[in-house]
């Protein structure tokens, strides 16, 4: 094998290999494949920061210039997860600082990182250029000031919707005045002002810049200037666009939005008045991207707006576009790819807005290349699913949440078995899926048997019995991620598909019938897995027959952490117990 | 209900006192007896006590679900802060009708008169009110229109005064069939 393909010529072949997934294969291939692979792996993703321990990936990439990790589980964004369960970014940042110099990326989702790791960065890696921190916490605006003024090569700095230590806008003048390399800069989730002379004198040195998104405190009388200064922007998130602007000043900030003659991704939009819609009249030819979901605009406002969006890939919006504007996206936006539709009263019982079944079916009907749906409605119909699912068979990801837990179909008063067994069966690229409503056993055998292709599973308020999970875990193939809460199986069907665990990444379930005892069986005999309960108060002692909170299953090759708050039970911590009931057993 | 007692006696209270001018028109604290005299004979049958109290049970749960909707907090604080700024201004009540799968919220301030609010009502949830006739209610139409009052008793819109209803409407419910019929009749 070596003679036929030296080195050279496989590291060469290899080069063209983008996607991981791909160099994963590859590398199983043989050993030498193995060798050379992972000798060319430049861009490398973790998926879960605990599956592996970082020295041994430092080890394993000599060429590695991104790092991508992700830490907590996907339901930490809904508060599920309690805080200090883990996800820490100092071991990777320390272990890459030093054996990994080169390092000019970190990519970091769901993960706790402090102002000593935002300061190891700067310290440690000289070529460093991009940084982007998602959902993530335990920062303040001080290491961001770190980075700002040490990384001299920094071309993205991306905070996205992270929780920080807000210290105030001096952060901002941290970037040094020699600097012009900034591409992208995104600090749309911190709170205080900066000052706008500061940021007026780094949009003029950065000519770079495409993507600079602004914080809420940014007012609307100076985004005219602000954007005189970056006409070649990509992607503009706007701050405030509330305040009270006279003619004159309104007539300036038309002209310099017609100005961004390269914008295609708008976002920001805070309390956008419905008087200042005709204000973007100028970019929505051009716009491929929209997100309106922070901008409490009512249907006649939208429809405006959208009507001259024919461009529009991405759309981001609030239910208030009501059945009646999401018609309209189905009429104008024939090129949408993606749709969310987030709910505008935070409660249940706030929704008031007619925004029902009928908008998703519209636009399922109207825009052909629509793939991915993340869509919230107060209740729904086996019908609508199925219309939706015969119009659109190319969808990849689709998340219904109906908001009402448990609701039949509202018409029949049915489960909405059938409308999900429509998706699935007529979906067949379906990787994402997100299930709500009333839902029997029924509808999870159907998952089971039609969604081959299936990465990501979300399951809440649903199912009957154990067959529930037995169908999912015997069923889908493809299965990596799947998260589900208050459904009520228990012990049976985790323990009967134990295998299956180390095929998925993880699984999360919170708020069902399992118990400690079979949490207890599951590590014995699944030594590859790590399997954590999550216990917010837990109880002195804990019979095997008691019911967990949550548990937090996942594959590792790094063995049991280190790292566990005391509320998280793992069979490490206390093995003898476990040893000792099954031998008394 | 219990409540309900207490606050009578508060309100008979203030009705011995002396007052120029309508209800209404000064301090919403105004309570005023003839009020209270102009309320139809309303059916207080534990069905009716029942259907409110379906109401008034339903809505708390729902709210209390811990990460449920599954919206991220960073935009629930978002739309919470949006809201808090919102409702500063404004009187709203939330809106209810019978078979809706969702209720609504009006700014009872946007209105000037009863025809207003009816029509938006109409407009809001795709019905008819009838005609409203001062002795015998609404009359043409299955649904009913009715309001609670300071007092937790249910009122038929239009019964008082304008600015009295926008004073003392709590929440609005429009009444469907039979339960309707008890409130809609004459006195």
């Amino acid at each position: 094998m070596d003679r036929r393909f030296p080195f050279k010529v496989l590291e060469h072949i290899f080069s063209f290999l983008d996607v991981n997934e791909d160099r994963n294969s590859v590398s199983m291939v043989c050993k030498s494949w193995f060798e050379t692979e992972r000798r060319t792996r430049k861009r490398v993703f973790v998926g879960n920061c605990y599956a592996v321990s970082p020295l041994k990936v430092a080890r394993r990439f000599p060429k590695m210039r991104s790092l991508t990790l992700k830490g907590k589980p996907h339901f930490a964004d809904y508060n599920l997860v309690p805080d200090g369960w883990g996800g820490y970014a100092w071991p990777w940042i320390e272990a890459m600082a030093a054996r990994r110099p080169l390092l000019e990326e970190i990519r970091l989702k769901r993960m706790v990182v402090t102002d000593e790791c935002l300061e190891k960065i700067a310290a440690s890696f000289r070529d460093f250029k991009s940084l982007v921190l998602t959902s993530c916490e335990g920062f303040s605006t001080d290491g961001i000031a770190a980075v700002a003024s040490t990384c001299r090569k920094l071309r993205d700095l991306e905070l996205r919707e992270c929780i920080v230590d807000d210290l105030g806008g001096d952060w901002l003048t941290y970037f040094p005045e020699t600097s012009t390399s900034l591409a992208s800069l995104d600090f749309s989730c911190l709170d205080s002002e900066v000052k706008l002379s500061d940021l007026e004198r780094l949009l003029s040195r950065s000519p770079n810049l495409k993507s600079l998104k602004l914080n809420r405190s940014v007012t609307l009388d100076v985004l005219a200037s602000l954007l005189r200064r970056a006409p070649q922007l990509v992607e503009l998130g706007t701050g405030s666009f509330s305040d009270e602007l006279d003619p004159e000043e309104i007539s300036k900030l038309t002209k310099a939005l017609s100005e961004l003659k390269q914008l295609k991704s708008l976002s920001g939009l805070w309390d956008l008045l419905p008087e200042y819609i005709p204000v973007l009249y100028s970019v929505c030819p051009r716009l491929t991207s929209l997100n309106l979901s922070y901008a409490t605009v009512q249907m006649p406002d939208l429809i405006d707006l959208l009507s001259r969006c024919s461009k529009l890939q991405k759309l981001w919006v609030m239910d208030l576009i009501e059945d009646k504007g999401l018609k309209t996206v189905a009429l104008c936006c024939k090129e949408l790819r993606e749709l969310r539709v987030f709910p505008s009263g935070a409660d249940l019982d706030e929704t008031d807005v007619t925004l029902t079944e009928q908008g998703l079916v519209s636009v399922s009907e109207g825009c052909q290349k629509l793939e991915s749906v993340l869509y919230f409605c107060v209740q729904f119909t086996n019908a609508a699913l199925v219309s939706i699912a015969k119009n659109r068979p190319n969808f990849r990801c689709f998340r219904l949440c109906v908001m009402e837990p448990f609701a039949p179909d509202y018409r029949t008063q049915q489960p909405l078995d059938e409308g999900f067994k429509a998706i699935v069966e007529r979906c067949k690229d379906l990787r994402r899926l997100s299930v709500s409503g009333l839902l029997t056993d029924k509808a999870f055998e159907y998952i089971g048997v039609h969604a081959k292709k299936l990465r990501m599973l979300s399951i809440a308020f649903a199912g009957d019995s154990d067959l529930m999970l037995h169908h999912l875990l015997s069923g889908c193939e493809r299965l990596k991620k799947l998260e589900i809460r208050d459904c009520p199986f228990g012990d049976t069907a985790l323990l009967e598909n134990a295998a299956k665990l180390e095929t998925m990444r993880s699984l999360w379930m919170s708020s069902c019938f399992v118990s400690f005892g079979a949490c207890k069986q599951l590590s014995q005999k699944m030594p590859r897995l790590n399997v954590e309960v999550i216990d917010e108060h837990p109880p002195k002692t804990r019979p095997d027959s008691s019911p967990v909170e949550r548990i937090y299953i996942y594959r590792t090759v790094a063995g049991p952490r280190q790292d566990t708050p005391e509320f998280v039970w793992t069979i490490h911590k206390n093995p003898e117990v476990g040893v000792s009931r099954l031998s008394i057993r | 209900m219990e409540n309900v007692g207490v606050c009578d006696e508060f309100v008979n209270l203030k009705a011995t006192e002396l007052r120029l001018g309508l209800p209404g028109t000064e301090d919403e604290k105004q309570k005023v007896s003839c009020g209270k005299s102009n309320k139809r004979a309303l059916p207080e049958t534990e069905k009716d006590i029942e259907s409110t109290g379906k109401t008034e049970t339903a809505s708390p749960p729902k709210a209390q679900i811990v990460g449920w909707p599954p919206v991220r907090s960073y935009r629930k604080n978002s739309i919470q802060t949006k809201k808090n700024e919102a409702e500063g201004q404004g009187m709203y009540v939330k809106v209810s009708m019978d078979g809706a799968p969702y209720l609504r919220k009006i700014d009872l301030t946007m209105y000037k008169q009863y025809p207003e609010l009816m029509k938006s009502l109409e407009n809001m949830f795709k019905f008819s009110v009838g005609e409203y006739f001062e002795r015998e209610g609404y009359k043409g139409s299955d649904f009913v229109p009715t309001y609670e009052d300071k007092d937790g008793d249910w009122m038929l819109v239009g019964d008082v005064p304008w600015e009295m209803f926008v004073s003392s409407c709590k929440r609005l419910r429009i009444m469907k069939g039979s339960e309707a019929k008890g409130l809609g009749c004459g006195v």
